[in-house]
């Protein structure tokens, strides 16, 4: 056998390994997918609801005054963002990253003005190795995070603001639009909007006040909407996974196709050479 | 007998969900008995068992905060966490409980970490309260 035969026998066998390997983590991250969106699915009408009722106190009562709901000038940023703990996982953590990086490029000129809240080993890695101001981590969450794993970071990051540490909340996260897409998306947080109340109008009775109500519920409000994006984060990152190891082993496939190929030929000549040696010492013989 | 719909939703799952009688929770300003075609009304809650009355049975779900929403035909409970009798683990609620009496035993700490052990042992006896009921 020829020498460079060797090689590609090596070769294939290699690609073979980590074709077998991406396959796996393909199958791994579609069946984690799935409850994934499940989770993200079961969370939904506790938000919804939540967000009915607080627009229902807008609507329903004027000039509430409450200091979440409050514009005040921008002089301080704050942002969230949800990022992974794991890699190959495609453009996951890249292309959520470079839109936090290009946006408070754009509006920052110094560390002061902004700060950032990071869930995920992926993001809190790469804000660090940049000396950007972290002042809350979450990392090592489960592939199915429960309310209480981000509790701590919501809550902080909830009641900073009400504090008064930044005047503007930002929420960066992958929106999970299908397995295949994932869209990096941006979200002002706080001071929360005008909720958009369009259902019809139960007049309610709150104990005590509905500013008393209000002051209850919308922490709470805020605090949902980031688990939401954490849930839906986690989607993204499965579908993120499993779109990229698909592709990974599509790649594996075709290399090894090519390495059979080109191993068969170099079988081939080394064997016509062979014959052909054979045939030319016979010839000398006779 | 009137009745309406009881629904217990946390942000990871809906826990109870049937029609019922009467309800009975603990909100902030005090405890409330609600019936069918009750005014609309909506209170925060406090860490205590919320009663349902359903036919001749009586459900007892830990519901940790949150707050009440009252229609005249449904009652949505809205919670960070919640439990029905059944589902409570007692070993765990124990060391929960142990865990915060521990905390709130030791010196020095912060007013956030006090408030938060105060908390957790509220809730831990809530679960350990209906569980012996």
């Amino acid at each position: 056998m020829a020498k460079g035969m060797r090689d590609i026998k090596r070769e294939i066998k290699s690609k073979q390994n980590t074709k077998q390997i991406t396959k796996a983590m393909e199958m791994v991250a579609a069946s984690r997918l799935r409850k994934a969106q499940e989770a993200a699915q079961a969370a939904r009408p506790y938000a919804e609801k939540l967000k009915e009722v607080v627009a229902n106190i807008a609507a329903g009562t004027r000039n509430v005054k409450h200091p979440m709901l409050e514009n005040r000038p921008i002089k301080k940023t704050g942002y969230l963002v949800i990022t992974s703990d794991r890699g190959l996982a495609g453009g996951y953590n890249a292309n959520i990253l470079r839109k936090v990086t290009q946006t408070i490029r754009e509006k920052h000129k110094s560390t002061d003005d902004y700060v950032l809240f990071v869930i995920g080993r992926k993001g809190r890695d790469y804000f660090r190795r940049r000396n950007m101001p972290i002042v809350e981590e979450v990392t090592g969450l489960p592939d199915a995070p429960t309310f209480a794993d981000i509790k701590t970071v919501a809550y902080s990051a909830v009641t900073k603001f009400a504090e008064g540490a930044y005047d503007e909340l930002y929420l960066y996260y992958n929106e999970f639009v299908n397995a295949i897409t994932q869209v990096p998306t941006d979200l002002r947080l706080l001071p929360l909007e005008e909720v958009g109340g369009n259902g019809p109008v139960t007049s309610y009775e709150y104990e005590p006040s509905p500013e008393g109500v209000l002051e209850v519920l919308l922490p709470k409000y805020a605090e949902t909407l980031i688990y939401s994006a954490v849930l839906d984060g986690k989607a993204s990152e499965f579908g993120a996974r499993m779109t990229a190891m698909g592709s990974a082993t599509k790649n594996a496939t075709k290399i090894i196709n090519q390495l059979t190929l080109t191993y068969n030929r170099a079988r081939q000549a080394a064997i016509t050479q062979e014959i052909s040696e054979i045939v030319a010492g016979a010839n000398a013989q006779s | 007998m009137s009745t309406f719909l009881v629904e217990i939703v946390t942000p990871e799952r809906k826990v109870y969900a049937e029609t019922a009688n009467m309800v009975s929770v603990t909100g902030v300003e005090g405890e409330l008995g609600i019936l069918p075609n009750h005014i609309p009304l909506v209170t925060p809650l406090r860490i205590a068992p919320v009663v349902i009355k359903r036919d001749n049975k009586v459900d007892v779900v830990a519901v940790n905060g949150g707050f009440i929403e009252v229609r005249k035909d449904k009652i949505v409970i809205l919670a960070e966490s919640a439990e029905i009798s059944t589902d409570i683990n007692i070993e765990r609620a124990e060391a929960a409980k142990q865990r915060a009496e521990q905390r709130l035993a030791a010196k020095q700490q912060d007013h956030i970490d006090f408030r938060r052990a105060e908390l957790a042992l509220q809730r831990a006896m809530n679960r350990l309260h209906i569980k012996q009921k």
